[in-house]
């Protein structure tokens, strides 16, 4: 679990995100959801302590990263996963090579136990065959797989992901999406998605917090944003008149006004 | 004001580069990588650029010595000199500024630009040490070697030079190049080439570790990790030459 508490960060007097709580729940998908410009890559830099925030604390099952030491930071985010935007591979290692990357630094293992552990990974995120091809070699869904099998190598507590869906088509994101869902409950971990994908929303959004000018405008669930009455919320997920409709349809359906043999029957005539 | 706070960054990366490794085998890894890609990657420019200068000033020398007074194998001794205090420290180290410190620059900036570093960050390794010390650990092993090459090799293309031309013979090049030798000049030369090797890898290195942006800073960070390392390099030679000379 992890709990953020007041959080303010601000660059050249600008303040990006002012006094934001939360928690982010142990085996959910903890979304961060928002406009471009919000404080999304801000908020989840601040957590992993690539920038450090101005006031407010960070606490991780009971750890305050705040007042961490640098060694203590460093032990911490041994058991911290990340998937980056760009997946930030190494382009001068093979795909096997990024996998074996944190085994080879922070265990002992043998040769073999470490190989062995890659492929087990490599298979989890469903890649084969691709163990001695680069980075750039290989598609831009497959980057983002390597990148969670190189996040969940060291068996890590907590995995954030910064925008996993960017760049994707949509049947590639619905696979990734699922593969965060699954890592997540398996390894009972805690999961921060940092995304504007509204599929993500829908499919995995176990908490989602949205982030309205660096502030925190909203926070429930995928099921309750449907009836969210919040209007800069529903501005931003149903931005698009497709998705307003399908809202409306969840609305009218939730309030008997139509049920779902309507909804078939209004398909079939489709 | 800019430079203060750029002169500051500096210490600062420097500073943080010296913490105990996460992993000793894989620090010893990264060296002997980047002994190979400055060492074994620039040895083909510097031969080429030694042989070259080594012949070029036994001709230009052999041009400006037209007095019957002065022996020919003063030729060979002013070259070996001349190659020693001169063109093989500081040529080639402004050569290698070139190479290797764009190298450096653009390799970090890449890796900073695509959230490489940041990842690394993350794993809970220190960057600065293992991204940095490596390099400048591998400049200060690998360059002065380059550089003692370059003496030879200097020297050897100085007497293919005078052999082929007709204007020495090779034995009164060899006496010319024993006469009057003073080791302290060679002292001198590797005293610069470890000055130029700090230069060489830790300006770049800054350049490039600092990169904010795109694709467009990367190519800035190394233009200026270049321009900045090779005045600095000329910078130094002066003052050591003011200094040890």
């Amino acid at each position: 679990m992890i709990e953020i508490s007041h959080i303010k960060k601000g660059f050249g007097g600008k303040t990006v995100i002012n006094d934001v709580s939360t928690v982010f729940k142990t085996g959910k998908c903890n979304l961060i959801i928002g406009t471009s410009g919000s404080g999304k890559t801000v908020m989840m830099k601040c957590l992993v302590g690539l920038f450090e925030p101005d006031s407010g604390e960070i606490i991780y099952d009971g750890k305050n990263f705040s007042e961490m030491n640098e060694d203590g930071r460093k032990e911490l985010r041994q058991s911290i996963g990340m998937l980056f935007q760009g997946s930030a591979l190494f382009d001068s290692m093979t795909v096997e090579q990024n996998v074996m990357f944190p085994l080879d630094m922070f265990t002992k293992n043998t040769p073999a136990e470490k190989l062995k552990r890659v492929n087990e990974v490599l298979d989890r995120v469903n890649l084969q065959g691709v163990n001695k091809k680069f980075p750039g070699e290989i598609s831009g869904g497959m980057k983002k797989r390597v990148g969670i099998a190189r996040a969940i190598v060291l068996n890590p507590r907590y995995l954030f992901c910064d925008e996993p869906n960017s760049g994707l088509d949509p049947q590639t994101s619905l696979l990734i999406d699922k593969l965060i869902k699954e890592i997540t409950i398996e390894y009972n971990i805690t999961t921060v998605v940092n995304t504007h994908d509204m599929n993500s929303v829908m499919e995995i959004g176990d908490h989602i917090m949205y982030m309205y000018q660096g502030v925190k405008e909203w926070e429930g669930s995928n099921k309750e944003i449907i009836f969210s009455k919040n209007k800069l919320l529903n501005d931003f997920i149903f931005a698009s008149e497709f998705l307003q409709d399908a809202k409306n349809m969840r609305m009218l359906e939730a309030e008997g006004k139509i049920d779902s043999q309507d909804l078939d029957d209004l398909a079939k005539k489709g | 004001m800019k430079f203060f706070h750029e002169f500051g960054l500096y210490l600062l990366t420097l500073k943080g580069m010296f913490t105990k490794p996460e992993n000793g085998k894989m620090y010893w890894k990264e060296f002997m990588h980047q002994c190979s890609e400055i060492g074994i990657g620039s040895l083909g420019i510097v031969a080429i650029i030694s042989i070259f200068m080594g012949a070029v000033s036994t001709l230009q020398t052999a041009y400006q010595l037209v007095s019957p007074l002065i022996p020919l194998s003063t030729i060979a001794q002013i070259v070996r000199d001349t190659v020693i205090l001169e063109f093989s420290p500081t040529l080639v180290c402004i050569v290698l500024a070139g190479v290797v410190g764009s190298k450096i620059a653009s390799e970090l900036g890449n890796m900073r630009v695509t959230e490489q570093i940041d990842a690394l960050e993350i794993m809970g390794i220190n960057t600065k040490s293992y991204l940095i010390f490596p390099k400048l650990l591998a400049s200060f092993c690998v360059i002065p070697m380059l550089v003692v090459i370059s003496m030879v090799l200097g020297m050897v293309g100085g007497r293919l030079a005078a052999t082929f031309t007709g204007i020495l013979s090779p034995a009164t090049f060899d006496k010319g190049l024993h006469q009057y030798f003073k080791p302290y000049n060679v002292f001198f030369a590797m005293a610069k080439s470890y000055t130029f090797a700090f230069i060489i890898s830790s300006i770049p290195a800054f350049y490039g570790y600092n990169v904010q942006g795109g694709s467009l800073e990367i190519g800035r960070a190394s233009t200026k990790a270049v321009v900045v390392s090779c005045i600095l390099v000329l910078f130094a030679d002066y003052l050591l030459s003011a200094i040890l000379l």
